[in-house]
């Protein structure tokens, strides 16, 4: 994907930057979202990923920085913004002692939908979120998967041209997640620009973009292919008859920035692979008396992950 | 301000208080049980307080004298003794709260102006005592009169009941239950939207409300207009059961009446508005509520006079919305008087609303820091 022009952005952020007292929430974040994408924010918690998005919405004051949000200033003109958005917060903060359709009624009120047209697009979210059974059904009284996929309903109900989701499935088991998903590819398909935070990884591969938060510091921005594909050469999994020695040999060797188990393997990732680093790992392991195979492997995200997480941690003890 | 999202928050309102069966509970609940409360149980004026007779005398005279105590209805006779010392007796078995003695010689000492009727009372009751030395100066007054016509040179003193003039029969309820309004509107407005801006912070919703076009002036005045209607609903059923059960008149028109109570609502509502933009909790907001609360019931009017409060203390009490709603529902119902004529008190009522509201809507902002 090519880098997008200014026109077709729906988020322009330059310099943001929240302080909460001494605390830095965000640190002077740059961003850019392009129109009708599924952009990921990926962090750990407490990386700024919810800060940032209420700083978009206007829903809080930047301590710094300039934003712009579907072509108005934020947060001067916020209130403009609101008949054009969407947000799902990361609590669940529909009425709980309303039913599913008081809820989607007060949001269709609330956005001042034409009756008419409100009945039909309560109608209509009803009929494809599936709570055609479940209308007169108290919100507080539904499952997690349930009302989540409430709060993505009343969050579209303006059909907005930018949706804010703010880990949107943290609550939500794996076949609901795969459902919530769907309907926001669907909705990235109809021309919504999606800008969703998460800390699962394989959500963040799903989207169009991902940025990389880790304390409030951005510190990757790219298609899921750019960034794994940064990292070529420096993924390694080794197969050895022992894993855990072998991973404790491995910790600390100069050059390795991770290595974790999975099943009877170790994935490694290296900070370099041109260099020698592989060459190190394999030492390593044989002075410890490992056999070990050692062969690339695709990175993937998680790796982009720690590895920028740790590109920070670097820059920080420097 | 949007009229349409103006009324959403209003069927938001009324559909979460529907489902709030303690909030519904407390509307007719909380005027019932203090209407009760006050109107029967606590009472100022001690009535049927039990009451032991021995008349030594019985004559003609001395039978006047106990019908006329017995007519004032302060004491109920329940018991007849031969002596004084039989009085004595009950008084310490706690049987009786006053003893009326009637001496032998009551027609002579009677004659010679000495003491003629004795009332023994049990002391360790101090209203009861007030009560009962107020009932002997009465039948006394009240048997010289009847006797010595013409009456002599100093005329018996007046009976200190001044302000019977428009509670004749001196009953409590007819004074407590027009301040009783003000009372439980004071209580459960403050209260109800002391509650609900914190509570829609504390369950998440305030999140999704300010991330909505919804204006601060229209969520402010949507969680008011509800409770209008509720306070009146209260207003009505304290009114029907103190007509009902105490036979509380109303002098003036009943169109005042809801008028007045209207302009307490708004005050009280807005208040607690303003409570709840500054608490952090439910549990704070009553916290607060009470806070304002007690001052409110004790330096209003409603529990001691007024007229007797320091000046420093009067001056605090012309704040509180409930001291200006006294005056008017007193002058309305008691009185007869109409809201024009008591002005002044309708104008501080709607200054402190105006000045609540604005402070409210402005303390609020759409905004989480």
């Amino acid at each position: 994907m090519n880098a997008p022009g200014d026109a077709d952005l729906a988020i322009r952020a330059h310099g943001l930057t929240k302080r909460f007292g001494t605390l830095v929430a965000v640190d002077h974040v740059d961003l850019a979202v392009p129109r009708r994408n599924v952009y990921g924010f990926l962090g750990p918690n407490g990386s700024g990923k919810s800060t940032t998005i209420r700083m978009l919405c206007g829903l809080l004051t930047p301590s710094e920085g300039e934003i712009d949000v579907l072509g108005l200033s934020v947060p001067a003109q916020a209130e403009q913004l609101r008949t054009r958005i969407g947000y799902m917060t990361q609590k669940f903060s529909l009425f709980e002692d309303l039913t599913v359709r008081e809820n989607l009624e007060f949001l269709a009120d609330v956005q001042t939908l034409p009756r008419a047209r409100a009945k039909r697009r309560i109608d209509e979210l009803v009929e494809q979120y599936h709570f055609a059974d479940r209308q007169r059904q108290l919100a507080g009284t539904m499952s997690g998967g349930q009302k989540q996929r409430l709060a993505l309903a009343c969050a579209v109900i303006n059909e907005p041209e930018l949706l804010f989701l703010d880990e949107p499935t943290s609550a939500v088991d794996p076949e609901s997640r795969r459902d919530f998903w769907e309907k926001l590819f669907e909705l990235a398909d109809a021309g919504t620009t999606l800008l969703v935070s998460t800390h699962y990884m394989d959500e963040a591969e799903r989207c169009h973009r991902i940025a990389i938060l880790d304390r409030g510091v951005l510190v990757a921005d790219g298609t899921p292919d750019e960034l794994t594909g940064e990292l070529a050469g420096r993924t390694l999994l080794v197969a050895a008859a022992d894993p855990r020695r072998a991973q404790r040999a491995l910790v600390g060797v100069d050059g390795v920035l991770s290595v974790a188990q999975i099943g009877n393997s170790l994935r490694v990732l290296i900070a370099d692979g041109r260099g020698d680093a592989r060459q190190r790992v394999a030492d390593a392991l044989a002075r410890a008396g490992q056999k070990a195979d050692i062969e690339e492997t695709a990175p993937n995200l998680e790796d982009v992950f720690v590895s920028a997480t740790h590109d920070g941690e670097q820059e920080r003890a420097a | 301000m949007n009229l349409r999202r103006l009324w959403a928050v209003v069927l938001k309102e009324l559909r979460q208080m529907r489902r709030d069966r303690i909030t519904l509970a407390m509307i007719v609940g909380i005027p019932v049980m203090q209407l009760v409360l006050f109107g029967y149980a606590i009472n100022l004026n001690l009535r049927g307080l039990a009451a032991g007779i021995a008349d030594q005398a019985n004559t003609a005279g001395s039978r006047a004298v106990v019908m006329d105590m017995l007519a004032t209805g302060v004491v109920a006779p329940v018991a007849e003794a031969r002596t004084p010392d039989e009085l004595v007796a009950m008084l310490r078995r706690g049987e009786i709260s006053v003893g009326i003695a009637v001496p032998p010689d009551f027609e002579q000492r009677k004659a010679q102006g000495r003491e003629a009727v004795q009332v023994m009372v049990d002391g360790s009751d101090t209203s009861v005592q007030g009560a009962a030395a107020q009932l002997a100066q009465m039948a006394l007054d009240a048997s010289t009169r009847a006797r010595e016509a013409p009456p002599a040179s100093t005329p018996p003193p007046a009976p200190i009941g001044v302000v019977a003039f428009y509670n004749p029969e001196r009953r409590s309820a007819v004074n407590i239950v027009p301040g009783l309004i003000g009372v439980i509107l004071t209580m459960t407005m403050v209260l109800f939207t002391g509650v609900s801006i914190v509570r829609e912070r504390e369950r998440g919703n305030m999140e999704l409300l300010i991330a909505t076009p919804l204006s601060r002036t229209e969520l402010m005045v949507g969680k008011v207009l509800p409770f209008i209607a509720i306070g009146l609903v209260q207003t009505t059923v304290i009114l029907a059961l103190g007509i009902w059960l105490f036979t509380v008149p109303v002098r003036g028109s009943l169109l005042d009446v809801y008028f007045a109570a209207g302009l307490l609502i708004l005050a009280n509502l807005t208040l607690g508005l303003m409570i709840s933009t500054k608490a952090q909790s439910q549990f704070q907001a009553m916290q607060m509520t009470f806070f304002v609360f007690l001052p409110s019931i004790l330096l209003s009017g409603f529990m001691f006079p007024f007229a007797g409060m320091p000046k420093v203390v009067q001056w605090l009490a012309e704040v509180m919305p409930l001291t200006h709603f006294l005056r008017l529902i007193r002058g309305i119902m008691l009185r007869g008087a109409g809201l024009a004529e008591m002005w002044i008190d309708v104008v501080a009522l709607l200054a402190f609303t105006a000045v609540m509201m604005s402070a409210a809507i402005l303390r609020f902002h759409k905004r989480l820091d």
